[in-house]
């Protein structure tokens, strides 16, 4: 009798209010699809439906399969960390990886050879290329901090994560948001705001995944059982909070009826100028630099088993990084109908960020201090100190960008896109190749199918790296010299379209870098794959895992 | 006790930390951010500019829907060579009822705040059709379906709603002959002519992409391009107005 009750299964809170919440989301697409003012729309609202509908079987299922009491937070003292969620987001962090640098590549050769848009509305330069871009910021690059922060927030708290179901919500509905937005691209539906593409309907669904993620961030920190928030956690916490504020606030908007895709941003002109280069300077200054941070502060120390240089560093950098960042929007708005007093502060502020970009590539570097002799050694530990060395690249060349006498000669050109690749694929990329090496032999508890193949991926891809910036860096500075040159008798030298025939060659070469960087990202794939499928299950020392489940 | 030590307070209270993170990065988007919306010398009122015609608005969200802006900038800056290349320097009133701004951030392509007038619409339909039929180094793409594709234009009021709402000054007028007002704009010599140019003053009538036994959506791109910086008459505006 005793055992029987023990024994029976209650639906928690959690299973039923969710099951049900995706119930009435499966009602609601139904009808938007049916009354839908594009074909494109009611797709995209039948995607919704299936999802929600995949997401009630999904429950109910989980209900019925999972064992009446809940999971325990710890086993045998130690605890019963919840890796499920991590290990998809870090395998579908490598297929929207390779996804997203073949997009890269293909709208890299559309430049040089623009029969290549085939002359069909899906394959355009102008709907591909944000698709590159999401592909490679939020595809990839989301994947991969959500499921390091997923991962280092567990560890560091030596804690289970908050929630059953929010964590897979996250994972799935994150990805789930990718979907809608890259199909939306394709298909012409966009707001125009770049880097922040997507419509209303997928931001408003994007905001309640990132409003439960931040709670099961936050939730797990609460349950530590350390006394401190380890540094990685600031910085992860940082990300997410202003991932969350800028995302509102650049995309408040009012959609034309609950039937159409299409919605009218409520900034305007100038203001919106603003609004969206404080949301842009800022994706680049906390998701794809405080989030990436965080993974610097946990797998470089781990990899190298070195404790963080300073302490005291990384406080002060912790801080001022996060203060000055915001100021710098306005830095890509030189010149232009935005006051000056605005212009001035986005370059003062810009100019004294170099400083504390360079406090937290002192603090990743150094903290190899005893241990160089790794960098012979382990491939893995050098894609990630080359990455923080790539980063303090890119972090002065941003601030120099910034001052005005400059940016007048870079602003508009291909220097741009040759500084931001320095820091996406020299910065993000490397330190996320490096931390998906690491955290899959950890996640799978077996070691990594091979060092030479991340060898071989290393030196092809900064090959790569090489090619496509100075090819950028030479196209960009003859492009805005070119435009600016006056002949002898005081006219303009050149016609614009002279200035485009000029970048042919660079744009091959940069192509060209493209190419080696997503053959290094297949060798990674290869070997992630290779890992994941081996049967042996060593462990390693040091790294013992519970599972999961 | 050092101060050091207190950062311990931080560490130990995720709560804390959480709001110490939402104030320190509060301050520089509220001291920039704001201001432009009370400062009257971000925008100064200037003769001449006027909300988009129901056609130019489908025309500027084709723009946006084929994301013409990753390659096209709108704004001239105030430098030699820019000003003699495409024209005076953009003002911050030309772009006000845009929603969302397209001033652009890279120009693989010339600069298009002042492309109105420049060309013909003939040129404009060919060079949407194949940019290098006419520009033989043009690396753009071929746009030959919009002249193919008919505009749907039967929700355009609903638009104009919306922008009214969020600000923008359509009259209810404008928005009752909302979807009329597209037809007239692409019409020849249409008799409505004269009622449209009393809503839009300067507006441009005629059928833009030589085919006139459909309203199309290159007509509607065509509408806008040509519209794009000639509100103001450069002439009579004073750029000394509003020195203090």
């Amino acid at each position: 009798m005793a055992n029987a009750l023990a024994s029976r299964k209650v639906m928690t809170i959690g299973e039923g209010g969710s099951a049900l919440a995706f119930a009435v989301l499966a009602v609601v697409s139904i009808v938007v699809a049916a009354k839908a003012f594009t074909p494109e729309y009611a797709f995209h609202a039948y995607l919704f439906c299936a999802a929600s509908i995949a997401a009630v079987f999904a429950i109910i299922n989980r209900y019925y399969e999972r064992p009446a009491a809940a999971s325990p937070l710890t086993i045998g003292g130690k605890p019963n960390y919840n890796m499920g969620p991590v290990k998809f987001s870090a395998i579908a962090a490598v297929i929207w990886g390779l996804a997203g640098f073949t997009v890269g590549l293909v709208i890299a050769l559309q430049l040089a050879f623009p029969a290549l848009n085939f002359d069909l509305p899906w394959t355009t330069f102008g709907r591909l290329r944000p698709l590159h871009t999401s592909a490679v910021i939020f595809a990839f690059g989301g994947n991969v901090l959500i499921a390091t922060s997923l991962y280092v927030v567990q560890r560091t708290c030596r804690a289970r994560l908050a929630g059953e179901i929010a964590p897979w919500f996250v994972v799935l509905g994150y990805n789930f948001f990718i979907v809608i937005a890259g199909t939306g691209y394709v298909l012409g539906i966009t707001q125009s705001k770049e880097y922040a593409e997507p419509e209303w309907y997928s931001d408003l669904f994007l905001t309640v995944v990132w409003v439960v993620y931040f709670l099961v961030y936050l939730g797990t920190i609460m349950r530590r059982t350390e006394p401190h928030i380890y540094v990685a956690n600031w910085f992860y916490l940082a990300f997410i909070l202003t991932i969350a504020v800028l995302h509102i606030g650049n995309n408040a908007a009012v959609p034309v009826s609950l039937f159409a895709p299409k919605s009218y941003i409520v900034w305007s002109g100038v203001q919106d100028a603003m609004v969206q280069w404080w949301y842009g300077h800022n994706a680049v200054g906390f998701f794809l630099t405080a989030g990436f941070l965080g993974i610097m502060y946990y797998f470089i120390p781990k990899r190298c088993e070195r404790p963080i240089y300073s302490y005291r560093l990384s406080i002060i950098h912790f801080w001022a990084l996060i203060f000055l960042y915001i100021w710098a929007g306005p830095h890509h708005l030189h010149y232009t109908a935005l006051p000056d007093w605005a212009q001035t502060l986005g370059m003062t502020f810009s100019v004294m960020l170099w400083m504390p970009s360079w406090g937290g590539m002192i603090n990743g570097i150094m903290t190899l201090s005893g241990a160089w002799d790794k960098l012979r050694t382990d491939p893995v530990l050098r894609m990630m100190v080359v990455s923080v060395a790539f980063y303090g690249m890119s972090t002065f060349e941003g601030p120099m960008m910034s001052v005005k006498i400059v940016n007048s000669l870079s602003h508009y050109t291909d220097w741009t896109i040759g500084h931001v690749h320095s820091g996406a694929l020299g910065w993000v990329a490397y330190i996320s190749f490096g931390a998906l090496y690491c955290l899959v032999p950890w996640l799978w508890n077996r070691p990594l199918y091979s060092l030479k193949l991340v060898n071989w991926h290393f030196w092809i891809s900064t090959i790569g790296i090489v090619l496509y910036i100075s090819a950028m860096w030479v196209s960009g500075i003859l492009q805005g010299l070119m435009w600016r040159a006056y002949t002898g008798l005081g006219f303009l030298e050149y016609s614009f379209v002279e200035t485009v025939e000029a970048m042919h060659p660079f744009y091959v070469i940069r192509a060209a870098g493209g190419l080696l960087f997503l053959i290094g990202a297949l060798l990674m794939a290869f070997n992630v794959w290779k890992t994941v499928k081996s049967a042996r299950s060593t462990e390693p020392a040091g790294l013992t895992l519970v599972p999961a489940e | 006790m050092s101060l050091w030590s207190k950062h311990a307070i931080l560490e130990k209270n995720s709560i804390v930390l959480v709001i110490g993170i939402l104030i320190v990065i509060a301050i520089g988007g509220l001291v920039e951010i704001i201001p432009l919306f009370y400062l009257k010398n971000t925008i100064e009122k200037v003769d001449g500019v006027r909300p988009y015609t129901p056609l130019e608005l489908a025309g500027r969200n084709i723009y946006v829907r084929e994301g013409c802006y990753l390659c096209h900038s709108q704004m001239i800056r105030p430098l030699r060579d820019e000003v003699e290349r495409y024209g005076h320097y953009s003002l911050a009133a030309e772009s006000m009822y845009d929603r969302p701004f397209q001033w652009g951030s890279k120009r693989t392509g010339p600069d298009l705040a002042r492309i109105g007038g420049k060309y013909s619409d003939a040129w404009h339909r060919d060079h949407l059709r194949d940019p290098r039929s006419v520009v033989p180094g043009s690396v753009m793409p071929n746009y030959s379906w919009l002249e193919e594709t008919d505009l749907d234009f039967s929700r355009i009021a609903q638009d104009l709603k919306v922008q009214f709402l969020l600000g923008v000054p359509y009259s209810a007028d404008m928005v009752a002959n909302a979807a009329a007002d597209v037809v007239t704009q692409t019409t020849n010599d249409s008799p409505d002519a004269v009622e449209l140019s009393k809503r839009y003053p300067k507006v441009n009538v005629r059928d833009f992409d030589g085919n006139s036994s459909r309203i199309t959506e290159a007509d509607a791109l065509i509408a806008y391009l040509q519209l794009l910086g000639t509100q103001v008459d450069f002439k009579l505006y004073d750029d000394k107005a509003h020195i203090r």
